[in-house]
């Protein structure tokens, strides 16, 4: 069985974490919270055609992000990941650009939203393919370990679904039989659009799918951003210094529908919702931080408006941008002038 | 291990002589000496050195890191190539028969073929996907099959099938050295039966331009892989009717050069298509179109197409496999009623 650490056990267990680095922590979860609210807001108010919600993943990407060391790991995240976006350094703007679909958006208004690429940052640019994505990060750890290059880990991101891919499978097998550094995050918020984890595998646990693959499994409770570093820094630190893979599970909720064009009313309950909304990660982690002193009610009361500040601003900069000139529809299909035909004189 | 790639005698004018799989892997081995961003993976290309023994020492010589035995997987095979690509390598991986590269389908459509584009230009993926292909050799059904038609219709993907040694030196060079995804497919009846003249020393053939195998005015043939050959021969065959063949090479599939296919239909007037993959959907098509499009009123017949039978694929048996196949007999008979059309 995989190892399982509570919530209770972590929650104010901050190991090497500074004061600064609990409260850049608690800011990723305001700002992410503030961004998904705003995605959702534009979409309803007819400014973007569509928006994918992280709330009730927080946690796991606060935590997650902040094991995660910029300039040398590269993130290969899901659909689903804003945080982690944001905690390896993204900006609002870049968020907005996307959501809004302007030039200034890397891929230059062609992906989806939150699917992000900034290679100066080391976020791989993903499909909207479920776990094709895996088998791109395994190449990634497997280039790091043939320049010789330790110290570099590769994180992996997918849902609880995505495990149902045989892609993750061989990604995960891939990546156990090289012993590559690589961390397979599991954001398991127990739905895949409709389909429960019941639907998707017979096991409670997916971090004990690790056991087949010979690698180690971790379980973190994903609305607690502390256990969720220490988690992942623990399996981090191991790929990092020539351990090896592992799979972590974070088990955590999602507390909207998969997008702003889906309607989970019609598979969930209201008071499944209810129940777990009473968990809410976001104000959970500002009451902790203010019960162990880290902040107070004024300055947790302060990084609310400054990442409502910070929203509204990258909103206001974004919007302001052109689209992509139609022209740009033939750029970068290959290297240079592309056509299927060639003419030669 | 010592390994001397390049195998047949060198000649006095700066050549050697060799077969098609002889020329793959002395490719493969001078890339893999002159780049070490380049690293081959795939299912037994490590010890047993490729099922066509074309990495045969390769792994004593470049070791496991380079030489990378994959798990049974294709998807993964490919998906973690395109990885390591985006990642600044130069990875070649191997399908081990063209057959089985299904599995990595939405690996090379919905992945590597979109990598430049979705990102716009963030990431690149300068991958090759070597994969031995076509019929002839008792492959049944399942180690016999042409692919080239499922990929082409993928804009991002570049497919190269060159029939003769020198250009699988030049374009398994140019493949290599390609900052995009390339599918680059080797006839598997042509590995040792077609031998040829291979130019010393490094050199690429341009991406997308064809090649005059045999200059003629009667009629155009365009073709390649295993086709070309007998192609070839039944255009020799012709000679002593007085009837003048054409043979065009086309050795790149996507793209494809319109200007070499132009200027010898312009001169012809004909245009026989042969090709072992499905008629309906092929890459005939396409260049029926093309002509159409661009050359109707220059033409004195109508275009024909020799291709393999709309059915899965051939059967193991020699009778079925033998129907599947054109034979030379037929190209004959096919460039013999076009020119007298």
């Amino acid at each position: 069985m995989a190892k399982t650490t509570t919530a209770r056990e972590r929650q104010l267990e901050r190991g090497d974490l500074t004061d600064d680095q609990l409260v850049a922590m608690l800011r990723n979860m305001l700002l992410q919270r503030q961004l998904d609210n705003r995605g959702f807001q534009l979409n309803r108010q007819g400014k973007i055609p569509f928006a994918l919600g992280s709330e009730g993943h927080e946690g796991v990407q606060a935590g997650a992000a902040m094991a995660f060391v910029r300039g040398k790991d590269v993130l290969v995240p899901y659909y689903r990941d804003l945080g982690l976006a944001l905690g390896v350094g993204m900006s609002p703007f870049e968020i907005l650009s996307s959501l809004f679909a302007r030039v200034t958006d890397r891929s230059g208004g062609r992906q989806f939203p939150n699917h992000y690429t900034n290679h100066d940052k080391g976020v791989l640019s993903i499909s909207s393919i479920i776990a094709g994505h895996c088998t791109h990060a395994v190449g990634v750890a497997a280039a790091f370990k043939y320049r010789g290059e330790a110290g570099r880990a590769v994180l992996c991101t997918t849902g609880e679904g995505a495990t149902s891919q045989g892609e993750w499978h061989e990604s995960v097998n891939f990546a156990a039989v090289q012993n590559l550094p690589i961390v397979f995050l599991v954001e398991n918020n127990g739905w895949a659009i409709s389909t429960p984890q019941n639907m998707q595998m017979r096991i409670a646990n997916v971090a004990d799918k690790a056991a087949g693959y010979g690698i180690p499994g971790a379980i973190c409770d994903g609305f607690e951003p502390i256990a969720t570093y220490h988690t992942m820094r623990e399996a981090l630190d191991r790929a990092r210094s020539g351990g090896g893979p592992s799979i972590v599970e974070a088990k955590c909720y999602r507390f909207l529908s998969h997008s702003t064009d889906d309607d989970d009313r019609t598979y969930r309950s209201r008071e499944q919702i209810e129940e777990q909304r009473k968990l809410d990660p976001v104000p959970r982690f500002e009451q902790i931080l203010i019960e162990a002193g880290v902040i107070d009610a004024d300055r947790a009361k302060a990084l609310r408006q400054d990442v409502l500040r910070e929203t509204n601003d990258a909103t206001d900069a974004a919007e302001a941008q052109a689209y992509p000139t139609p022209e740009s529809l033939y750029d970068n299909v290959v290297a240079g002038d592309y056509r299927p035909w060639q003419e030669f004189s | 291990m010592a390994t001397t790639a390049a195998a047949g005698p060198q000649t006095a004018t700066g050549t050697s002589v060799m077969t098609n799989v002889e020329a793959v892997r002395s490719t493969l081995h001078a890339a893999l000496v002159r780049d070490d961003r380049v690293l081959i993976l795939g299912e037994d290309v490590g010890a047993r050195g490729n099922v066509f023994l074309i990495t045969k020492g390769f792994l004593d010589e470049f070791g496991p890191q380079r030489i990378v035995d994959t798990p049974l997987a294709e998807a993964s095979i490919v998906g973690v190539a395109i990885g390591m690509a985006m990642e600044g390598l130069r990875p070649i991986a191997e399908i081990q028969f063209a057959d089985f590269i299904y599995p990595a389908f939405n690996q090379i459509v919905g992945e590597a073929a979109k990598t430049r584009y979705r990102s716009n230009g963030d990431y690149t993926c300068p991958l090759v996907i070597r994969t031995p292909y076509g019929g002839g050799v008792r492959g049944a059904l399942s180690h016999s099959v042409s692919i080239e038609a499922l990929f082409y219709h993928v804009p991002g993907l570049t497919i190269l099938a060159p029939s003769t040694p020198a250009d699988v030196k030049g374009l398994l060079n140019a493949a290599i050295e390609s900052p995009d995804p390339v599918l680059f497919l080797e006839h598997k009846k042509t590995y040792r039966s077609v031998k040829g003249e291979v130019p010393s020393g490094y050199y690429t053939i341009p991406i997308g331009k064809a090649d005059v195998k045999k200059a003629g005015t009667d009629v155009s043939v365009v073709s390649y892989g295993y086709n070309l050959h007998q192609a070839l021969d039944a255009a020799n065959r012709l000679e002593g009717e007085g009837v003048s063949v054409e043979v065009i090479d086309l050795r790149s599939i996507r793209p494809m050069d319109k200007t070499t296919i132009l200027e010898s239909v312009r001169k012809t007037r004909k245009l026989l298509i042969i090709h072992e993959d499905n008629k309906f959907g092929g890459i005939g098509a396409e260049i029926s179109a093309m002509v159409a499009e661009e050359a109707l009123f220059d033409l004195d017949a109508p275009i024909r197409r020799l291709c393999g039978p709309d059915v899965p694929a051939m059967g193991y048996a020699l009778s079925l496999e033998d129907e599947f196949m054109t034979s030379t007999d037929d190209m004959v008979e096919a460039m013999r009623e076009l020119a007298k059309f």
